[in-house]
């Protein structure tokens, strides 16, 4: 039984169905995690200064995104935004923009906490050559973060790959989505379905995020 | 008359209540060597940070060329271009390659030629027998080299001055010679005027032209070199003299 299972994978294009929604999933999360790094880097530099106020914004867009769960965030975008402000995007779109913002909240703490364990003698032999607050950053302060920021970093793309699977909530085609309707669809022929596609979608998710995960650990034992 | 590079006018500075410096007055001549001697804690690192404004004042005066130098962020950064100092913890920067390290500066803030500045680098490099490591990263010198390394950084940006703040302090001894040597000859051959926080007293004795021996942040004396380490006006500083055993 379990042996003519597996064939629901095969069955009509199923497999392409679910290679496509995995595809939709692997490109939100990297769109997400582009934006999202670019916009968590400003932040996180913009957290460093001084200035009082704009520091004081920045943590409430980041605690309002770290307590916020994503299942609402996805809701907030999906059915309020569209009718509150008229903002009319496709789905997928709306998704890109919900992940960017919740990927730069989390990437601006990182990106702060790595800056400020920059040794402060970096800083003042910087701004002793005459650098600029803005030299000192980009060619002193960023670069070394960098490398301190890495596995954090590396561990949030894990986190939003995986978190992709809340797409479903808001009718994007991703994985698991497909995943079910290739469940329902089947479920009279291959009852053991159920077994073998999520099965195969756990395989996928674990292909993606295991290398990932591996890396930030490699990197992090390298830096102990 | 000497030009008169840099004066200090009745310089104040507080950490909260606690008073670092006390009403500090001297100044400083065109190729003039100024050694700030005193126990540690008397506020010569603090003096000589201040006066690249790493440390701001509460109250008093600083002089450039005669200026009045105004203590804001911007002012300050034009003037770390001809005030140049090197630390005691070196700090290379890790993320970049010797080369890179010194050409920063001259090439992103003073806007000069690349190959020139490289040129000039590695002549530079040479005369601190380091030719040979300018594609090295800072990890793979030892402490000595990388204080040439840092010298020679602060010296690519054509400074009108050099602060050294106990440049040899985390050397190990073999090392020191090298460094001091390369200070004494900044002196000689290029006459450049430098301010020098040491504890090294025979170097102290052979290159200042000044001393201010400096004690709870106040001036205790003011004299020169050859006079301070022969006959310091002071019982104090006398007395550290002979704790100094040199």
């Amino acid at each position: 039984m379990l042996h003519s299972g597996i064939n629901v994978l095969f069955e009509g294009r199923n497999f392409a169905r679910l290679m496509a929604g995995l595809w939709t999933s692997t490109w939100i999360a990297v769109l997400a995690l582009i934006i999202g790094l670019a916009i968590g880097t400003i932040f996180g530099v913009l957290r460093t200064l001084k200035n009082r106020p704009v520091r004081f914004i920045l943590r409430i867009y980041l605690e309002f995104f770290r307590i916020v769960p994503t299942v609402v965030l996805l809701y907030l975008v999906y059915y309020i935004l569209p009718r509150s402000l008229h903002v009319n995007w496709p789905a997928t779109w709306m998704s890109v923009l919900a992940f960017a913002l919740w990927v730069g909240a989390e990437f601006s703490d990182i990106v702060r906490g790595a800056i400020e364990s920059v040794p402060k003698n970096q800083r003042e032999s910087g701004m002793a050559l005459g650098l600029s607050r803005l030299q000192l950053f980009r060619y002193v302060l960023i670069p070394q973060a960098f490398k301190l920021e890495l596995p954090a970093t590396i561990n949030l793309a894990t986190r939003v790959i995986k978190t992709t699977s809340l797409l479903m909530i808001i009718n994007i085609m991703e994985v698991i989505n497909v995943g079910q309707q290739i469940i329902e669809a089947n479920n009279q022929q291959y009852p053991t379905g159920v077994f073998w596609v999520y099965g195969f979608i756990f395989i996928l998710y674990f292909i993606l995020d295991y290398p990932l995960s591996a890396w930030a650990k490699r990197l992090t034992a390298k830096q102990k | 008359m000497t030009e008169e590079i840099l004066k200090v006018e009745h310089l104040n500075k507080f950490y909260g209540n606690w008073q670092a410096l006390h009403d500090i007055n001297f100044s400083l001549k065109k190729g003039e060597v100024l050694t700030l001697l005193g126990p540690s804690g008397s506020g010569k690192s603090t003096l000589l940070r201040t006066l690249n404004g790493l440390e701001d004042y509460e109250d008093g005066k600083i002089y450039f060329h005669g200026k009045e130098i105004n203590p804001s962020p911007k002012q300050w950064q034009a003037l770390r271009q001809k005030i140049g100092m090197v630390f005691q913890s070196y700090d290379l920067f890790p993320n970049l390659t010797v080369m890179e390290n010194i050409l920063l500066a001259p090439v992103k803030v003073q806007k000069r030629n690349e190959d020139e500045v490289r040129k000039e680098a590695q002549k530079l490099l040479g005369q601190v027998e380091l030719a040979d490591y300018a594609d090295a990263y800072p990890r793979e010198l030892s402490g000595g080299q990388k204080q040439r390394i840092a010298i020679v950084r602060a010296l690519a940006m054509h400074p009108e001055i050099m602060l050294f703040d106990e440049v040899t302090a985390s050397l190990d001894p073999e090392m020191v010679r090298g460094v001091l040597e390369i200070i004494q000859r900044l002196s000689d051959n290029e006459h450049m005027t430098m301010i020098i926080v040491t504890h090294e007293m025979n170097f102290a004795a052979k290159i200042a032209d000044e001393v201010l021996f400096l004690e709870d942040g106040k001036i205790v004396e003011d004299t020169p070199g050859k006079e301070f380490f022969a006959h310091p006006q002071t019982k104090r500083a006398q007395e550290f003299l002979d704790s100094m055993d040199f």
